[in-house]
């Protein structure tokens, strides 16, 4: 088309323009995809499926608010959000199907809800559904990726070169998530009596799950060097909340954390009962044409 | 005066140069003008919902990728026909209220339930593609912003049909369950597209003067013609067939011939008795009263740091 | 019923040695958001590109014709969204 326009200049790099939809195989073309040495690869594979799990769920989660969002602005950022989250997954579930023999949608749609490893945190329903709202919502992306962005900023230096590779790419869509997240936590803490109320209720509903993600798991101690102890960052996430927290006249919730199931939580495959519900809605239509080509 | 203006105006869209937010027009012009690009803008925003229903059940992480950024793309197109509809004078929040009391249409093919996933491919194949050879004429239409909002949407459409399209040409090459279930789609999608184009000219109301204002390019049959020619080889490609026993080729009109959708149905419809109106505007008036609160919040915020700031210069002075 | 947010027109320049360009407007409660809300619907976050962000209300306008719209009858204030657009045919693409 040749009009009058000025987005000629713009679209010049219209591939770019399309980076959610296409072109995904080459995500990280270039990276050498050998397995370290040093530690086995069962375990890299399950250290993938738990930080995969984590973003993909949390994407099913996020992308419930598309046409539901507070504004039209906030809607295309809030899928910006979970298409960023649903790249990561697929990366990240890719690297451990590599290992396992699946590919990513194998392990997306056909795994069973004892086999997910992701925490608590991004299973439940924190709005749009009745379990929350624009408040809650804000609360857990605020907590999820200071949380997440602290762990990638220390794995871009694994020893595994593919998760090193995620973990760059994924650190400016994690600086952006955490950042649009904090924005909002202080515009809501600081803006009318309800937006502060709502947002104070969005931080007690979230607290309990938080400290799930600070639990050292068995699979770290084993892959030294490759992965990053959970336990390391608890006190940067702290500090970052608590610097919002100040900002906006928000009160840190008490601490009182979600008790486990005999011992076992979200990174053993024990999740809450929302879970087995986002999965039966996510998981039917590709398990209901088996041998299906999409 | 009046009539200078009257004909500079005239002039103007008669030279197939564009108006401008800043130019004199008549009132009829803007108010036309309005009440169509808030109506083409509703429709993208209430035409998010019929493939947003398919989101969280896409069957491959790809797809779920492809349709949440396809969706994605519809609230940005809302966003830019909003946007020159401000440039007219109206004002959003306005708009939105029109439609969610019923004031203001949208397109009617919305008010049609997506019951498959195959419904995914089809709507990017046969509905974007309506909406399509609809709106690449107004890229070239009279008032500035809308044609410019119109280029920009036209490229990102033509590459929603382009992915609609491959997914059917995915779903046929995969099992026959998958290749039945796009029949099925074509087959409760096709007299609908059709009526995307509107009722017969001889009963369309709006036509002649939205023509000689150039903020209409091409009567409804025309359009339709066009689209059912484009339509015939894509299908017989794909493998799909139309549910239309009248259609075939006619050498001599150099078109194909085709049947007339059910214009009672299409009126039904319209008039709010289709499947899923009462629903989409449901869905969106929750939305917009469920974030009014989040709203207000950020504009007591930003007026809160309006007037520290205003304090902070009032001390240093 | 709520307010709506100010609206901010959005200069994008697309790649270094353009100009920046205005390529729509949105709403947003502050320029922080408006910058951010730019971003994501303008720009799909493309890295490397710079953005303005200008409230509608503090741009000052003439018209390009001499018949100005603001002596004419019922050209009146529902302008106050002058939208500009600086087409860059004048300037080099590197």
């Amino acid at each position: 088309m040749s009009f009058d326009n000025a987005y000629e200049s713009l679209l010049g790099h219209e591939d770019a323009h399309w980076a959610f939809g296409t072109g995904f195989a080459e995500a990280l073309v270039g990276v050498n995809r050998e397995f370290p040495s040093t530690v086995d690869r069962a375990d890299i594979a399950a250290y993938c499926l738990m930080l995969g799990d984590d973003a993909l769920i949390m994407a099913q989660r996020l992308a419930e608010w598309c046409s539901r969002a507070p504004e039209l602005e906030e809607d295309i950022a809030l899928s910006n959000i979970a298409l960023d989250l649903l790249g990561q997954a697929r990366l990240l579930l890719t690297r451990a199907g590599e290992v396992l023999e699946r590919d990513e949608d194998s392990l997306a749609f056909l795994r069973d809800e004892r086999e997910f490893r992701n925490v608590h945190l991004v299973e439940i329903d924190c709005g749009p559904g009745p379990g929350g709202d624009f408040g809650t919502t804000i609360a857990r992306l605020l907590v999820f990726s200071s949380w997440r962005l602290a762990l990638f900023s220390r794995l871009r230096g694994s020893a595994d070169p593919v998760l090193a590779a995620i973990a760059e790419k994924g650190l400016k869509e994690l600086a952006y998530h955490r950042d649009h997240a904090a924005q909002w936590a202080v515009r809501l803490g600081d803006g009318t009596d309800e937006s502060h109320r709502r947002m104070q209720a969005g931080l007690e509903r979230v607290w309990p799950f938080v400290d799930e993600l600070f639990l050292a798991h068995p699979v770290e101690a084993k892959l030294s060097g490759v992965a990053v102890p959970s336990a390391e960052l608890r006190s940067e996430v702290e500090g970052v909340l608590e610097a919002v927290f100040s900002a906006s006249g928000l009160t840190r919730p008490a601490d009182v954390p979600t008790a486990r199931v005999a011992g076992m939580a979200g990174r053993d495959g024990v999740h809450t009962e929302a879970m087995g519900f986002l999965l039966a809605e996510m998981q039917h239509l590709h398990r209901s044409l088996p041998g299906a080509t999409w | 005066m009046a009539d200078e203006l009257d004909l500079a105006f005239e002039r103007t869209v008669r030279s197939e140069a564009r108006i401008e937010p800043r130019d004199w027009m008549p009132d009829g012009y803007r108010n036309t003008l309005i009440r169509q690009i808030a109506q083409h803008a509703h429709s993208e925003i209430i035409g998010m919902q019929p493939e947003g229903n398919w989101i969280s059940r896409a069957p491959s992480l790809r797809r779920k990728a492809i349709l949440l950024a396809k969706v994605q793309d519809e609230a940005g197109h809302g966003l830019y026909l909003y946007s020159a509809t401000e440039t007219l004078g109206a004002d959003r929040t306005d708009l939105t209220v029109k439609l969610i009391e019923g004031r203001q249409k949208y397109s009617s093919i919305f008010n049609y339930p997506t019951l498959t996933f195959a419904d995914m491919g089809v709507i990017g194949w046969l509905v974007d593609g309506a909406a399509i050879c609809n709106q690449v004429p107004l890229c070239r239409t009279s008032y500035g912003p809308y044609a410019r909002a119109m280029i920009r949407i036209c490229k990102e459409e033509s590459f929603h049909q382009r992915q609609g399209y491959e997914l059917l040409m995915t779903m046929m090459s995969g099992t026959q369950a998958q290749r039945d279930m796009v029949q099925d789609a074509v087959n409760r999608w096709w007299w609908p597209s059709l009526m995307m184009f509107g009722p017969p000219d001889a009963e369309s109301s709006n036509t002649e003067q939205s023509m000689a204002w150039r903020i209409k390019r091409n009567t409804n049959d025309e359009l339709r013609q066009k689209f059912v020619d484009m339509s015939v080889p894509q299908a017989a490609h794909l493998g799909v067939t139309f549910p239309d026993p009248e259609l075939r080729w006619n050498e001599e009109r150099g078109h194909h011939d085709f049947g007339q959708p059910d214009w009672d149905e299409f009126w039904q419809v319209v008039k709010g008795n289709g499947v899923c109106n009462a629903q989409r505007i449901a869905h969106r008036r929750k939305a917009h009263e469920d974030g009014a609160w989040v709203r207000e919040a950020a504009e007591a915020h930003a007026a809160r740091q309006v007037s520290k700031e205003a304090k902070m210069i009032g001390q240093s002075a | 019923m709520s307010s709506s947010w100010p609206l901010w027109e959005v200069f994008v320049r697309g790649k270094r040695g353009l100009n920046h360009v205005h390529v729509g407007s949105l709403h947003a409660p502050d320029a922080e958001m408006a910058l951010r809300n730019a971003r994501d619907v303008y720009t799909r976050r493309n890295e490397g590109v710079s953005i303005w962000v200008v409230k509608a209300d503090d741009i000052t306008a003439s018209s390009p014709d001499e018949k100005d719209p603001f002596f004419a009858p019922s050209g009146d204030k529902v302008y106050r969204h002058p939208t500009f657009y600086a087409i860059p045919e004048d300037v080099p693409h590197l």
